[in-house]
């Protein structure tokens, strides 16, 4: 995959994400509506299919609320690229089939408007506008299998059917 | 080898003799729970896994207290999800709005929240049953749908930083000042992803109230849970409530800590946290002249029996600020009444505060008591982070209901003393 990247700095929250006066639904086109909006109020109109989100460390803290990473996914964004991510955001992430990256270097040296391509099999991550290349740790296999089942509903089907079989 | 509290639980959970940080789990869970903003989503996705009926009907709490008693139409729209649901899978513990309380001051209250037991819940948090000695953390709405149907979480065992607190607490000095005090020295990812156990004299001697309020907020530095062991205090509480056997789980002598962390309690004042981070505190003495719009007193950190007790003894005889709102919510209707039974709602109405319902409301920005442009609020509760608690450009501190009383005095953030 490959995208333009919007660059977000440390301890990025829920709240910022998505504020929870929109939490009174949880239809992902009316939470893309405003992603990111408490960070960057003209982010939902300028974000296009394909971009990517770089940021520094802690990227999703506070709430639970999975609405987050539902809207980031919904606004079209390809992957989200930390320094580290708040654990709630990190597991949702994977459950929902939103391609996450931990990359303390990657997180560091993209700036925004960088053209960056991802493989998110091995983790590598390449700055087409500067040449450079970072390494992010690879999934493990177990967490792997259910991003390549398209996220854990999906998992959990597939195990159900298995032990019926 | 030893095991921490979260090594010992997950292990027992995943039917092994050992787990090793960094380990991937699969764990059965004991509970698991949710709310009026993240079951409407669990729900719609534990009807795509193709199961008819939950794991459990007796372990599973839904709980509509953010948006409610219902602030709009949408926000309806979700509870009746949930009621919907409840009905037709005939969940247990459904606490519809007159026998609800904010979920976390609610649980444990109705001896939902055991020692030794792993809870997971779709709100972040669900941390707070450490202070019982359980492994309880917030997960998402889709882990909670694939919950409600396996009765089982993937986990990765977390490593465990130790937080000893040595000598003793000053007056006005309680568990949210402590658990403030730590977030400001690690910072809000100082524990992230990690397991954190509180020990110490001073947490032997911490009421009830006060652990639930320091467990609740180990979310805000990052962790997966903050647990506190069993102990006298804690089958105190939870024997006579408890609504399932349970078996409380010690961490090993031998067990491995990745760090250490030792705090004097004797250096510790309360605490303030300033916009728009829980880890920008400062020691009362320490906060300048800042005026204040609103005070609320309240949520699933500060609104228990401990923290009404506390905000009384300073409101007792004295009024709110003129230029100030003051916002008392107790957790739950348990607490309410026994609020009632002590006097201590006529002192609040006698210092014209507003008490209402028990609702999650003001805390998120959610109703009841959102901030406009360039105002600013202190509250119990336990973020501060850019537009919580309504616009973008107001802004929330973070205190203890000592001090949080006094200011509603004042008009602005004050030490109790100031106002006795």
């Amino acid at each position: 995959m490959k995208g333009q990247v919007w660059k977000f700095g440390e301890d990025i929250d829920t709240d910022a994400i998505i504020p929870a006066r929109y939490l009174n639904t949880s239809d992902p086109a009316e939470l893309a509506k405003h992603v990111m909006e408490d960070a960057d109020p003209s982010f939902p109109s300028k974000v296009k299919k394909g971009d990517m989100i770089v940021a520094l460390k802690n990227f999703g803290c506070g709430s639970s609320r999975e609405h987050a990473p539902i809207a980031i996914k919904e606004a079209g964004i390809s992957c989200v690229i930390a320094h580290s991510f708040a654990r709630i955001f990190y597991r949702n992430s994977i459950n929902i089939g939103l391609p996450i990256l931990e990359s303390p270097e990657a997180a560091e040296k993209i700036k925004e408007g960088d053209e960056v391509s991802v493989e998110l099999d091995s983790g590598t991550i390449n700055n087409l506008t500067t040449g450079e290349t970072y390494q992010a740790a690879p999934f493990p296999p177990f967490m792997r299998e259910i991003m390549d089942k398209g996220g854990l509903i999906p998992y959990v089907q597939w195990r159900i059917q298995k032990e019926m079989r | 080898m030893g095991m921490t509290i979260a090594e010992k639980i997950l292990a027992r959970h995943a039917g092994k003799d050992q787990v090793r940080p960094g380990e991937l789990v699969n764990a059965r869970v004991d509970f698991v729970l949710g709310n009026d903003i993240t079951a409407p989503v669990a729900i719609n996705e534990f009807r795509k896994i193709g199961v008819d009926r939950v794991f459990d009907k007796d372990r599973i709490a839904l709980v509509p207290d953010h948006f409610t008693p219902n602030k709009d139409i949408k926000s309806a729209e979700q509870s009746k999800m949930l009621r919907e649901f409840a009905r037709e899978q005939d969940i247990t513990y459904y606490f519809e709005v007159g026998r609800m309380g904010i979920e976390h001051a609610l649980l444990p209250e109705e001896g939902l929240t055991l020692p030794g037991e792993i809870i997971i819940g779709a709100d972040s948090h669900t941390c707070t049953y450490g202070a019982v000695g359980a492994l309880a953390t917030g997960v998402g709405s889709t882990d909670m749908a694939a919950a409600m149907a396996l009765g089982e979480a993937w986990f990765k065992v977390p490593s465990t930083l130790k937080f000893v607190f040595n000598g003793k607490l000053g007056r006005w000095v309680s568990g949210k000042d402590l658990i403030l005090y730590l977030i400001g020295k690690i910072g809000v990812d100082g524990a992230l992803y990690r397991s954190m156990e509180f020990v110490g004299p001073v947490i032997t001697a911490l009421s009830m109230d006060s652990r639930l309020s320091m467990s609740n907020m180990a979310i805000e530095a990052g962790a997966k849970c903050g647990i506190i062991a069993p102990d006298e205090t804690t089958l105190a509480y939870v024997t006579p409530r408890a609504k399932r056997a349970f078996e409380p789980v010690y961490a090993d002598e031998n067990a491995e800590y990745e760090k250490v962390y030792t705090f004097n309690a004797d250096d510790i004042e309360p605490q303030v946290a300033f916009p728009h981070l829980p880890e920008n505190t400062r020691g009362i003495s320490d906060v300048g002249d800042v005026r204040i719009d609103q005070v609320v007193i309240g949520s699933c950190t500060n609104g228990r029996m401990e923290d009404l007790r506390t905000a009384a003894e300073i409101l007792k005889g004295k009024k709110a600020h003129r230029d100030l709102r003051l916002l008392i919510i107790p957790g739950t209707q348990n607490i309410y009444r026994q609020a009632m039974h002590e006097g201590l709602i006529d002192i609040f109405l006698d210092a014209e505060a507003v008490v209402s319902t028990p609702t999650c409301g003001p805390c998120l920005g959610g109703h009841m008591g959102i901030l406009a442009n360039g105002e600013r609020a202190l509250a119990t509760t336990n973020r501060n982070f850019v537009g919580r608690m309504g616009h973008p450009g107001s802004e929330v501190y973070l205190s203890n209901p000592a001090v949080a009383a006094a200011s509603a005095v004042t008009g602005k953030i004050s030490a109790p003393e100031e106002v006795l």
